[in-house]
């Protein structure tokens, strides 16, 4: 009998052979996402010698590109949940064996999240001070505070079903329902609460009318139902192309329904946040004003705001006829659609305008440096290789082809049998 | 300062939370190369649990630093609130002249970044047919010459909110509001992740984009650690009633400076002050009186 250690330390052994072995379409990708790593981790060099002020942001717009796509990805990451709930609680054929990405997704994203917050902090050798019990969590009282929590709580559970099931398959045993189906049970209202804590973090802000709006939690979880699933519907076709993964075409089909549910919930709560600022024509529409009609000829964000209305819009009628959104082609062309439109939406489109006017009635009109693309891209990559990897690991587990018994004799021997998971 | 004390006995920089910390010292100091005092300042405890002995020390060891770093005595002290006193401001609307005096005093009195130029008082100029109204102020008014005929002034500092929404975002509590009302920053506790001023409405918390720029013949050699003492890059500042004068008996630079006589300062519990007479014979209001922050900062128009 093996200790459970030794156990543990095999399985990661496994895991790490695996991650080493692929064909050349492999080594590419993760060559290339390894490029732009190195890339963007050099403008990050230049930032922390000289300062955020590489950054386009000022007094004016003290949030901006970083915590705009922070706020995008911890909707991806609680998206995760939209296949968890049919999985698990219903116990849903279709669905349940692809659950798995979306838990795989939401440690993905969660990381990009966390990296994107540690980017924009002007002292980040100080983020000790966030730890709960060594620094000074400021509990209850800061919404951003509650934000860490929850973010951290989220990774370190989906981190441990995940590994706990692959693990179970690994040694081709059942995992352990008693323990998984609670946490994933408490996984659901857990990946609610990130996102709505997020919305918190700028509806606590009385003095910016823009972000000060209740519909703002409700809009964030709407949009969340939407680009989350629209990356793995994505994902899994290219899974199902490669013979990975078997998915059958109801579950993807049953996805985009749902999604065009939630797609008509954001736009409706759009429309009534645009009736409220423009019928009532008060100060506060001045941000949204800024955003789709420029203000004092400021304009920079007009047609991105307008390609995200678009975008939203024409993604929701595919999703919603079954016509196209059965045809690969036009669901395809959906999924593109709501990505970019709450890209747009939940990044620049919800941080900038927020800020512009500033509070008190300046308009600085901020674009991104290339520094802050840079770095940007440089999370954004390695958030897709966290991604790949675990996918190099997890694909062969569920496929049966990765198990104890593929590591015939003993480790260090000889090589592990190579996968054809990739190749 | 700090007399008689040893200060390596008592440096704050070593009340390390714990073996698991005082090991990451260690190790970090090994590997990186980093000096100990480094390490040691990366390690600092947080200014409001300090104990007064602690806090000795910090003070002996900034004024070493920057006295070293400046070529000349710099003194930093910590001046506690005093009893029976929470501080007051008023400004009177129709006698500021929009000079902007206030500003460049408040820049030098405490030691604001001259590049970036990190500026704790805006000075908008509004139009007087339209009478208050932000979003159609200009903060970047330059004529030949100031008041102009169709304008008046309306400067705007921290408002030292009673209910101050920037110490409740912040999640490390590196803000908070002292005895006598004056919100401060512990600069050595922030990590500037801006959340204070994204939730100030009155725009009165600046970052340091850069690390700030002091020369060396400008800088104001007494100084607060909770105000003027210099900054790093990457924390967030804000006006704070000039700490390091008002808690000994002086008046904020700005008022003292003021060509006009429009701004007045003075403690609120106090009925003889000035400012409770200005509040008593005139007619006061504050910013944006509709959040509820309840400033203690007021502004009148005295004709």
């Amino acid at each position: 009998m093996m200790t459970k250690i030794k156990k543990f330390f095999l399985f990661v052994l496994g895991s790490v052979r695996l991650v080493l072995t692929g064909s050349k379409a492999y080594w590419t990708w993760v060559g290339s996402l390894l490029i732009l790593i190195v890339w963007g981790a050099s403008a990050y060099a230049t930032q922390l010698r000289d300062g955020l002020i590489v950054t386009n942001m000022r007094d004016q717009v003290s949030w901006a590109f970083f915590i705009g796509n922070f706020t995008f990805l911890v909707g991806v990451a609680a998206a995760a949940i939209l296949l968890v709930i049919p999985a698990y609680v219903y116990n849903w054929k279709p669905i349940k064996e692809i659950a798995i990405f979306g838990e795989l997704l939401a440690i993905s994203a969660i990381t990009m999240c966390l990296l994107f917050v540690t980017v924009d902090i002007g002292r980040p050798e100080r983020f000790w001070h966030l730890m709960p019990f060594v620094g000074s969590l400021n509990i209850p009282s800061s919404l951003l505070a509650w934000d860490v929590l929850v973010l951290n709580g989220y990774l370190l559970l989906n981190l441990f079903i995940v590994t706990h099931l692959l693990y179970k398959a690994f040694f081709k045993r059942a995992y352990n329902k008693a323990l998984i189906v609670p946490m994933i049970l408490f996984s659901i209202p857990f990946a609610i609460s990130i996102h709505t804590v997020t919305a918190f973090v700028y509806i606590g802000m009385a003095g910016r009318p823009f972000w000060n709006a209740s519909i703002l939690a409700p809009r964030f979880i709407a949009s969340a139902f939407c680009s989350g699933p629209a990356i793995l519907l994505i994902l899994f076709q290219i899974l199902k192309r490669l013979k990975v993964v078997d998915i059958k075409d109801e579950a993807i089909w049953k996805i985009a329904e749902l999604m065009a549910y939630a797609m008509f919930l954001n736009l409706f709560l759009f429309g009534a946040e645009i009736f409220k600022e423009y019928y009532s024509a008060t100060h506060h529409l001045l941000h949204t004003q800024y955003l789709y009609s420029g203000l004092h000829g400021h304009s920079a964000l007009v047609p991105y705001a307008w390609a995200s209305v678009i975008c939203s819009t024409v993604a929701f009628l595919l999703f919603l006829f079954p016509a196209t959104r059965k045809n690969l082609i036009t669901l395809n062309l959906g999924c593109l659609l709501i990505y970019a439109g709450v890209y747009i939406e939940k990044g620049m489109a919800l941080v900038i305008p927020g800020m512009t006017p500033d509070t008190l009635g300046e308009i600085y009109e901020y674009t991104p440096t290339m520094t802050e693309v840079r770095i940007g891209a440089a999370i954004f990559s390695i958030g897709f290789l966290v991604f790949t990897l675990m996918c190099k690991v997890a694909i062969p587990v569920l496929k049966g082809d990765f198990t104890v018994d593929s590591l015939k004799e003993p480790v260090g021997h000889r090589p592990l049998a190579q996968s054809r998971s990739m190749d | 300062m700090g007399k008689g004390v040893n200060h390596r006995d008592v440096d704050r920089r070593h009340f390390l939370r714990g073996a698991g910390l005082a090991t990451m010292a260690t190790m970090a100091t090994r590997f990186s190369g980093a000096s100990t005092e480094a390490v040691e300042r990366f390690l600092a405890t947080r200014f409001a649990e300090l104990s007064p002995k602690e806090v000795e020390a910090l003070l002996e060891d900034l004024e070493r630093d920057f006295s070293r770093r400046f070529g000349k005595e710099i003194s930093v002290e910590a001046t506690p609130a005093m009893d029976d006193v929470v501080f007051g401001y008023g400004l009177d609307i129709s006698r500021c002249i929009g000079c902007r005096r206030c500003v460049y005093a408040c820049v030098k009195e405490n030691n604001q970044s001259r590049n970036p130029q990190i500026h704790w008082i805006r000075v908008l100029e509004m139009e007087k047919e339209k009478g208050i109204d932000l979003a159609e102020s200009n903060a970047y008014y330059d004529p030949e010459q100031v008041p102009e005929e169709k304008s008046f002034y309306l400067p705007v500092a921290c408002q030292q909110c009673r209910n101050s929404p920037c110490t409740r975002v912040c999640p490390v509590k590196a803000t908070w509001q002292e005895k006598d009302g004056i919100v401060v920053i512990d600069y050595d506790w922030c990590i500037g992740c801006r959340c204070c001023m994204s939730a100030c409405p009155y725009g009165a918390r600046h970052f340091n984009w850069a690390e700030p720029e002091l020369p060396v013949d400008a800088v104001n050699a007494k100084t607060h650690i909770l105000g003027n003492r210099p900054r790093m890059k990457g924390v967030v500042e804000k006006c704070t009633f000039c700490i390091q004068r008002v808690r000994n008996g002086r008046y904020p630079a700005c008022s003292e400076i003021c060509p006009v006589g429009a701004r007045k300062f003075g403690n609120l519990l106090d009925e003889e002050s000035e400012i409770r007479y200005l509040m008593r014979e005139k007619r006061v209001f504050v910013l944006k009186e509709e959040l509820a922050t309840k400033p203690k900062f007021y502004y009148f128009y005295a004709t």
